[in-house]
């Protein structure tokens, strides 16, 4: 084997043919960001969507179904009235309204007299949740230190349908919408890797599921494909999402209320409520793609095609799913 | 698609405009593309020596050259010791003027001037020198051989040039008529004899003539005269001739110092006085000849360049316009190579510390400091510490860490030692405290990851901006800027697939 020949065997091994990824309408990072998220999401809507106090409030006005708000807190002199919100709650989560990657979230699960009790079994005072929520007030999880604002809601209770699916954290599914029209979705599930979170580029398993049925089609861990959880063994085919419909329509009405023309939209599943958006993101990531085995564009050219704006959600579900 | 469109022509016409301003320099200012480009400078030196009268003050005055087509003056300089010097113009004519008031023994004055040529320099017209030709009593024997001969000449010639030529070429033949020996013998015993009479004899037909005085630029000439030569005006035109050789149609390699038959020397208080010339090649780079030449010249362009700056902002110029060769490598590399760094310009940053630092040291100080504040890091986050108050503590520990390293480096002789202080170190800290944002979030392999991605795009920024001929490229031309915002916004608008995307998506083509 000669030098070239052996250069082009190693290009074809750790390379794609970038002509083949565009047939197969693969979408990269500059393209996405030239025309989607350039293109499609307008400046002064990103606010709506990086602010989680500021979602949480449009969303109620919109009739979207969200995580209970409990309340918030602007300014260190109103610290104390966050005992005023969890009165009546045995569990709840404190956030920070513009944290990144999961960080400054405190979660109660219960409430035990002057002890709240975290999902690990620690045990905190009061004063350990005064402090944590001063922390968050002068910036310390948000970017760049600003000053931010403290967000309390109500603690979501997961349904036991992902019971070994997930790896000590929070299953979710991330819808992406594309002008409207439920694109691509998938199953987040977090595992040891990940350290609990559902971040794909921290190790989280990503699960391709279904338009049509809400069923499991490909599993990636770190880009690249897996048949079961690395920490559970369980199949990861046998997934399948309970209130697919009432997700996807979920999903679908998070643009009529950012109007943002790319859009992902993580949802998770109350066992009483049902699906609830948890968070809205204005530059969803490109893994889908992978765990869904399929190029985002050829998905995107077939919502192009609709030339009449169609302003039913439940008709853009109908759409997605008789598509894709 | 049209905004694309406008894109495209936006950036075209920058690059465009750039290279037109780069050609224009390189072709009519003599810009040099390349560093080790040469011209020749000549350095033409007048010798003024004279011996001084007893008490009597000394006043020394030299014809001085003008300007001329094709050749520029670039530099003027007399030395003279304890002489006051001066310049005057009389009747157009620029001289020199040395003085002094007690001069002792044998003394010697210098006048020297810097001459390039430039095929494109045009002196302007000043007043021509109109010459009253002496015209001297001759012997008859003189006025009836001339009369013959000036007849002959005369009939054979078209006009005052080709009468001029015929004449010198009569007088340069091997075997000349009786009447041209004749004056060739008793007038002609030297050059200047000879150049006088052959003027007297032009002007005796009428024609408008004068006298020149002219070096031949060539290497290594000492302790030589003036050449003398004669210039004849025809259809608004002066035409130079040599005595010897006839008509000169191509004068570059000749600079005339002296129009006109007034004394090339005007000595009062003195005896004894001569001037001598010497003519001396110099090879310099052919920027600094650019460049001296257009303080000359007065270009507008180069009037409003980074050479009108003191030199101490030229040198942070010179650096400052290397930035933008480091922001295309950033772009690139992220764009077309998708490699993740820490903090969008920090590389540059970093490579521009390299470049005081060198390399490897540059990079073993990095990775040393930033290991250090990592470690310093993960404690402060134990402490649960406002941003601000965090920072500021790293930042203290950096400037620490950095005297620490410097100090340990001065005592093991490293000759390092004290240029780790060219670390930015606000980036540092910042890139500490990023790191470790990152380390916490994404784990250390993200670090790794970032941390040597950031590294290597400095290199190859650092590459990028220390290479030579980008360098000189940059300072000479910074118009080569608007072709790199052009490539920059082309870049911009690239939206095909990265490298690392090629690699991401390797699974989805199996």
């Amino acid at each position: 084997m000669n030098f070239i020949d052996l250069n082009q065997w190693l290009i074809k091994m750790f390379f794609a043919n970038p002509f083949k990824l565009k047939e197969l309408g693969i979408l990269g990072m500059n393209n996405r960001n030239i025309n989607y998220i350039g293109k499609l999401n307008k400046r002064k809507n990103f606010p709506l969507v990086d602010d989680k106090l500021k979602t949480k409030q449009i969303a109620q006005e919109h009739n979207i179904a969200v995580p209970e708000l409990l309340g918030f807190i602007e300014y260190q002199v109103q610290i104390n009235n966050f005992k005023h919100y969890i009165k009546n709650e045995n569990g709840f989560v404190i956030k920070p309204a513009q944290g990144s990657g999961g960080k400054g979230i405190l979660v109660i699960i219960k409430t035990v007299g002057n002890k709240f009790i975290k999902p690990n079994g620690v045990e905190v005072g009061y004063s350990d949740i005064k402090r944590h929520i001063s922390n968050i007030l002068s910036g310390l999880y948000s970017l760049g230190g600003k000053n931010d604002v403290a967000v309390f809601e109500k603690l979501v209770e997961f349904d036991s349908v992902f019971d070994g699916f997930s790896y000590e954290g929070v299953p979710d599914v991330r819808v992406v919408v594309y002008k409207g029209y439920p694109a691509l979705a998938m199953m987040r599930l977090s595992t040891s890797n990940s350290d609990g979170k559902a971040n794909l580029h921290q190790g989280a398993v990503g699960v391709g599921i279904d338009i049509k049925t809400g069923k499991a089609l490909n599993a990636v861990q770190f880009d690249r494909p897996v048949q079961v959880h690395p920490d559970t063994q369980k199949p990861l085919k046998e997934l399948k999402v309970p209130f697919w419909d009432d997700i996807l329509l979920l999903a679908s009405k998070c643009y009529d209320m950012t109007n943002m023309g790319y859009l992902g939209a993580d949802i998770v599943i109350d066992k009483n409520k049902g699906p609830l958006v948890l968070e809205l993101n204005a530059r969803p990531g490109l893994a889908i793609q992978i765990a869904n085995g399929i190029g985002a564009q050829r998905r995107f050219k077939k919502i192009d095609k609709v030339k009449y704006k169609e302003s039913d959600p439940e008709k853009r579900v109908l759409f997605s799913k008789t598509n894709f | 698609m049209k905004s694309k469109n406008n894109i495209i022509i936006f950036s075209f016409l920058l690059i465009l405009a750039a290279l037109s301003l780069m050609t224009y320099k390189i072709k009519y200012l003599n810009f040099p593309l390349f560093q080790d480009e040469t011209v020749n400078i000549w350095n033409i030196e007048a010798k003024i020596t004279f011996n001084a009268r007893k008490e009597q003050s000394a006043s020394i005055s030299m014809t001085l050259p003008s300007k001329q087509d094709g050749l520029m003056i670039i530099n003027e300089e007399s030395s003279s010791a304890n002489f006051g010097y001066s310049n005057s113009f009389i009747n157009g004519l620029k001289k020199g003027n040395w003085t002094k008031r007690e001069v002792q023994g044998e003394q010697v004055l210098y006048y020297s001037i810097d001459v390039i040529k430039d095929p494109f320099f045009k002196a302007e017209q000043k007043d021509e020198i109109d010459e009253e030709i002496f015209r001297k009593e001759v012997s008859t024997a003189f006025v009836q051989a001339s009369t013959s001969l000036l007849n002959s000449i005369y009939e054979k010639s078209a006009n005052g040039v080709s009468f001029t030529s015929l004449l010198i070429k009569e007088f340069n033949l091997k075997e000349p008529s009786q009447a041209t020996t004749m004056i060739k013998n008793n007038f002609m015993k030297t050059n200047k004899q000879k150049r006088d009479t052959l003027v007297q004899l032009i002007d005796k037909m009428g024609y408008k003539v004068r006298t020149i005085g002219a070096l031949y630029l060539k290497d290594r000439q000492r302790n030589i005269e003036l050449t003398p030569m004669l210039e004849v005006f025809y259809k608004d035109k002066w035409h130079l001739f040599d005595i010897n050789k006839g008509e000169i149609s191509k004068n570059s390699n000749i600079f005339i110092w002296q129009r006109g038959s007034q004394y090339l020397l005007d000595a009062e208080g003195v005896r004894n006085s001569d001037v001598r010339f010497s003519v001396t090649k110099n090879i310099v780079p052919a920027r600094s000849a650019a460049l001296s030449k257009d303080v000359k010249n007065q270009n507008t362009l180069l009037d409003f360049s980074l050479f009108v700056l003191p030199n101490e902002a030229q040198n942070t110029f010179k650096l400052l316009l290397l930035v933008p060769l480091g922001a295309l490598v950033v772009v690139i590399m992220r764009v077309f190579i998708g490699i993740k760094t820490s903090g969008t310009f920090m590389p540059i940053l970093l490579s521009m510390a390299f470049i005081e630092t060198q390399l490897l040291p540059g990079i073993l100080m990095f990775i040393l400091v930033v290991t250090i504040g990592l470690i310093v890091r993960s404690y402060l986050s134990y402490l649960n510490l406002l941003l601000v108050a965090r920072i500021s503590a790293v930042l203290i520990v950096v400037v620490g860490i950095m005297a620490f390293v410097a100090i340990l480096s001065q005592k093991l002789g490293l000759q390092y030692a004290t240029s780790i202080t060219f670390f930015p170190i606000i980036i540092l800290a910042w890139t500490i405290e990023r790191m470790s944002i990152i380390w916490e979030e994404d784990g250390p392999k993200e670090v790794l990851l970032q941390g040597s991605g950031s590294l290597l795009v400095s290199i190859l920024a650092f590459f990028a901006m220390t290479n030579s001929v980008l360098s000189f490229i940059t300072f000479n031309f910074p118009e080569v800027l608007l072709a790199v915002l052009g490539v920059i916004i082309l870049l911009g608008r690239y939206s095909g697939y990265r490298l690392s995307e090629l690699y991401r998506f390797k699974s989805m083509v199996d």
